[in-house]
């Protein structure tokens, strides 16, 4: 489930066809806004320290402050700002929010005063939801590495659907088309595009788009809000067509979505006819278009 | 000064408020309108400015001379991406996942290996009536936008107004568009997605060291969680946008906000007013300095 541009609604319907899906994991990969938990309320069963990359450090005692590690440093993270010690008044530092963790520094240090191991970056949960089993994550504050995060989290979901015999992974992609994105829809059987008519979600459902057909990955798409511009809604159906994807269902602009969502709610639960039914419908078309297919 | 908008989660109405704030400003003063969202980049939709020049932003790879390569495999054990690998003297490079760091053809001893420029994406110039509009656009498939905002960023005059328009979420792009800004306008919706996000935001920010308020759009009764968060915080709420149908319909069509009612060319007026009075942050400049 991805959407290109964020607040479409995405993990709205996610919610949703977790609660109507049966055999499924569900991996959310919205690092960035993890929020299926608010509506699965997990209890956490496992979780593991995730560690996305290296990271440097300098020994305020055994720096001399050369400054030849700031010269290699491209990510302008190394400042002489650190303590002083009994050969120099000042010494270099590592500010780890800026470090990329690409060890030069260390490589070239003379007195070799920079440490570089592996770095926390977050945490990856296993759990058991209200609706069957939950992958989730967060990211330390001010990490990278999101894109290895979400391949840590689908890897994690795809072991627990192997061992314990689930069918399909229902994944919360990321917005946008960057890392976190490819790595939400690498190895996927089919996507599913949850966009709007406005003409900012157009734009981005086209690039979302065309990076999808890159990947060969085969994508239907959803038109959420449909009614709030049907003009728009028309040319979206068209430009699906033209791209080669097929249209998966439209859901209806209703205030039942948000009062779902801050009751905290899937809105399948919510409601039986109007959108809610929408959604329904919905997921069966996606079920019975990927059947033999194993996973979503 | 330099204003960042930006918003834990996507889809708040963040580049609404961006855009908004740009118009109302440009009727008194020189802004510059940065859309450092250069994944989903959509200001140009709202603003229609007209492009006169566009250049191509790259990032340095590695170009190997294989000539002069002995095949010592020093490049390889540098590289923490795994992105070239020296086999029987020959050497492969995958630009994709390099992320340019320079280690490969600093410890080669050869000199067999130059800085070479890969493009990630194209950075457009040209003006939206009297706003100088400035715009990142990530090729698609492309991995890694920091380096793209950066050079974006690196258009910003130093004088008058600078809005940028961050990209959403709270990882490494949004870190790099808030760099040395002066101050951080965050938008929210009031729904417990949009209440955990923003957490997540100000938590980063806090990280950062950046001054911020909070705008709630979509405004509803609802709201008093976000607004007892912010309270308790000690975080200021800037303004509040009504939950207007009509200003969806707008947004739908691609117009600014401004443009539905006068009520919202004011509310976004008294909006920039509160921001521009707290000044440029003592810390933005000292950030200027050590560049
Ligand atoms: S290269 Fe080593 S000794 Fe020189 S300033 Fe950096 S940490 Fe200190
Ligand atoms: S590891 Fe790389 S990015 Fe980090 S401080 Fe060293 S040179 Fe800079
Ligand atoms: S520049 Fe850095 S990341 Fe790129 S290939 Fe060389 S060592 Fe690896
Ligand atoms: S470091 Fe230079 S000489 Fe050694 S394998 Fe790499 S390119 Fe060849």
């Amino acid at each position: 489930m991805i959407s290109g541009k964020g607040g479409t609604g995405k993990t709205s319907i996610t919610a949703s066809f977790a609660m109507l899906a049966r055999d499924a994991v569900v991996a959310d990969c919205d690092v960035d806004a993890p929020d299926l938990h608010l509506i699965l309320e997990p209890e956490i069963i496992r979780r593991e320290d995730f560690s996305g990359g290296k990271l440097a450090r300098i020994d305020a005692d055994r720096c001399l402050a050369c400054g030849t590690c700031s010269r290699v440093c491209r990510s302008y993270a190394i400042t002489r700002d650190g303590p002083g010690n009994e050969h120099t008044k000042s010494t270099f530092r590592v500010d780890p929010i800026a470090c990329e963790g690409c060890g030069v520094c260390t490589w070239f240090c003379p007195e070799n005063a920079i440490d570089f191991s592996p770095a926390v970056n977050g945490e990856v949960f296993i759990s058991r939801s209200r609706r069957g089993p939950l992958v989730h994550a967060k990211l330390g504050i001010g990490q990278g590495n999101s894109g290895k995060l979400v391949s840590a989290v689908r890897q994690a979901a795809r072991h627990y659907a192997e061992r314990h015999g689930f069918k399909r992974i229902i994944t919360d992609g990321s917005p946008g088309i960057g890392c976190p994105v490819i790595a939400s829809i690498t190895g996927a059987n089919a996507v599913l595009i949850v966009t709007e008519p406005t003409m900012t979600a157009i734009h981005d459902m086209e690039r979302v788009a065309g990076l999808v057909a890159r990947f060969r990955i085969p994508a239907m798409i959803c038109i959420n809000k449909w009614d709030l511009n049907v003009a728009l809604s028309e040319r979206i159906e068209d430009n699906a067509r033209r791209l080669g994807m097929s249209l998966a269902g439209k859901v209806e602009y209703d205030d039942v979505i948000t009062d779902a969502q801050i009751a905290c709610k899937a809105v399948v639960e919510f409601k039986e006819n109007g959108c809610a039914a929408q959604v329904r419908s919905l997921w069966h078309t996606l079920e019975n278009s990927l059947l033999g297919n194993g996973q979503a | 000064m330099k204003i960042a908008i930006a918003s834990g989660k996507g889809g708040t109405g963040k580049t609404c408020v961006a855009t908004s704030l740009a118009f109302v400003a440009a009727a008194s003063r020189r802004v510059t309108y940065l859309d450092c969202d250069v994944e989903e980049p959509n200001g140009a939709i709202l603003l229609k400015p007209s492009f006169e020049e566009a250049r191509s932003a790259t990032v340095s790879v590695p170009r190997v001379e294989p000539a002069l390569c002995t095949g010592c495999g020093k490049c390889t054990e540098v590289c923490q991406y795994g992105a070239i690998l020296s086999l029987n003297r020959r050497v492969l490079v995958f630009p994709h996942l390099c992320h340019g760091c320079g280690g490969c053809w600093l410890v080669c001893p050869n000199r067999a290996i130059r800085e070479s420029a890969r493009e990630i994406g194209q950075i457009s110039f040209g003006w939206a009536g009297e706003i100088r509009f400035v715009q990142g656009l990530l090729n698609l498939g492309e991995a890694m936008s920091p380096p793209l905002i950066c050079q974006v960023k690196a258009a910003a005059p130093s004088a008058g107004l600078v809005i940028i328009d961050s990209p959403p979420g709270t990882t490494c792009p949004v870190i790099e568009s808030v760099r040395d800004v002066d101050y951080v306008i965050l938008v929210t919706e009031p729904t417990p997605f949009g209440l955990h996000d923003l957490k997540m935001a100000v938590d980063l920010l806090r990280v950062l060291g950046r001054r911020f308020g909070v705008v709630i759009n979509r405004a509803r009764e609802t709201e008093g969680l976000t607004s007892r968060y912010c309270e308790e915080e000690g975080i200021d709420i800037l303004a509040r946008i009504p939950d207007d149908r009509r200003v969806a319909e707008a947004y739908s069509r691609g117009e600014l906000i401004c443009g539905v009612a006068p009520a919202y060319e004011g509310l976004f007026a008294a909006l920039l007013a509160r921001v521009e009075s707290q000044g440029p942050s003592e810390r933005s400049l000292a950030g200027v300095m050590e560049r």
